[in-house]
């Protein structure tokens, strides 16, 4: 008991840690009445541990209620918190504002993406192209009437796949892409990805369908190898080896 | 490119300061691209000024002989050994040949595919094209 008073006391008279403050800057943009965007400056308080999406949520809470954000786990695993924080796309949620390493922090919407209000974007093109592309295990028969009840995969088999299967939608991908940035039609890295996680799984018999989707002019062609994809994918998914792996299949190189 | 769709259109298309190395090549592989088939309708018409006789050829080559000419056709050097050593580069990579192997990733998650081997590729193309630069340079103005 005493030295769990001693713990409390201490707690008390040791700050948690010193304050500081930073200008936050939000892009505000409504499309029903705005001609273009506008930014808005915020003085915030953060800690070192303090995340953009909770620097943003505390401009919701003391100064303007009204700047639209779209958020829910607060954990980098629903990917809703998407946007371009100091120039590049990542999750409100999974950047903290000490790793950014500046003073100002301007946050805005996605690229890419039509956007609904100031943060939020429309995330219907992206999953009509996630869709696009059969997400799911095509074969005849299912594991409910198999004999074996599952089916059963190596771990080997696993390691095919599994990294792309850890893809949270949130879009970021698609933000980064210079592709995407010109041309509307494009599948999009996300997409093409997944393509590849069900292609790469063993379970899967639905190959050659899958690849005839995305061998279209607007589809894997597309794809320049730039990386930008792999490099703001919070989840580690790696949508351009995918993607090249992937080509492999349509090149003739993997089978 | 309506605000509706709010792409970043071509200014984010060729902006190479976000994403390394990798966005670097891919604005430099456009751009060399583009430069070379301009430089390849140039050259058609350069070189049909043949029918103009002795001339009409001697003409056009005056014009190859300024600092102007030197110069464009010393990009025109670094261009075709750029897009010529990176395109091998991109060609392997879209055969899925040294993007790494698919595997669990691990924070702090850095891409396989943006590895050791793509990034000596790159800068290899660009050492190759700055010193074919150099020696076409040297050649030139050294005559």
């Amino acid at each position: 008991m005493a030295q769990v008073s001693s713990i409390a006391d201490e707690q008390i008279s040791t700050p948690v840690s010193s304050s500081k403050s930073i200008t936050l800057r939000i892009a505000r943009y409504n499309p029903e009445h705005d001609d273009s965007s506008m930014f808005m400056e915020f003085t915030v308080p953060c800690e070192k541990w303090t995340t953009v999406l909770e620097a943003i949520l505390e401009v919701k809470k003391y100064f303007d209620h009204s700047v639209a954000v779209r958020y829910s786990c607060r954990q980098a695993t629903c990917g809703s918190c998407g946007m371009i924080i100091n120039g590049k796309p990542r999750l409100a949620c999974f950047t903290k504002i000490s790793e950014l390493n500046s003073d100002v922090v301007t946050v805005e919407p996605m690229n890419n993406f039509p956007i609904i209000r100031d943060l939020a974007v429309k995330f219907e093109r992206l999953f009509d192209t996630h869709q696009k592309i059969k997400p799911y295990l095509i074969r005849d028969d299912t594991e409910i009437e198999s004999d074996e009840k599952e089916f059963l995969q190596s771990p080997k088999e696993v390691e095919q796949y599994i990294q792309f299967a850890n893809c949270i939608k949130c879009g970021l991908c698609n933000s980064a892409c210079p592709t995407m940035a010109t041309d509307s039609s494009f599948v999009g890295p996300q997409a093409l990805a997944q393509a590849y996680r069900y292609v790469a799984d063993s379970r899967d018999k639905g190959k050659d369908s899958r690849l005839k989707i995305i061998d279209e002019s607007h589809g894997i062609w597309r794809c320049h190898f730039a990386g930008s994809c792999s490099q703001v994918c919070p989840k580690g998914v790696d949508p351009a080896m995918g993607i090249q792996l992937l080509r492999g299949y349509l090149l003739g190189f993997r089978s | 490119m309506t605000q509706d769709e709010h792409k970043e259109g071509i200014g984010g298309m060729f902006n190479p300061t976000r994403y390394g190395i990798e966005r670097v090549a891919y604005w430099l592989m456009r751009l060399s691209g583009l430069g070379l088939l301009a430089y390849f309708i140039a050259h058609i018409y350069e070189t049909s000024n043949i029918l103009r006789g002795q001339v009409g050829w001697d003409e056009m080559m005056q014009m190859t002989q300024t600092l102007e000419g030197h110069i464009i056709l010393a990009i025109v050097i670094g261009m075709c050994v750029f897009h010529t050593v990176n395109g091998v580069r991109v060609m392997l990579g879209y055969g899925g040949i040294g993007v790494g192997k698919p595997a669990r990733p691990d924070y702090p998650y850095e891409p396989a595919s943006q590895n050791y081997r793509h990034k000596i590729g790159i800068y290899s193309s660009i050492v190759l094209a700055a010193a074919a630069m150099m020696y076409g340079l040297a050649v030139m103005f050294g005559e």
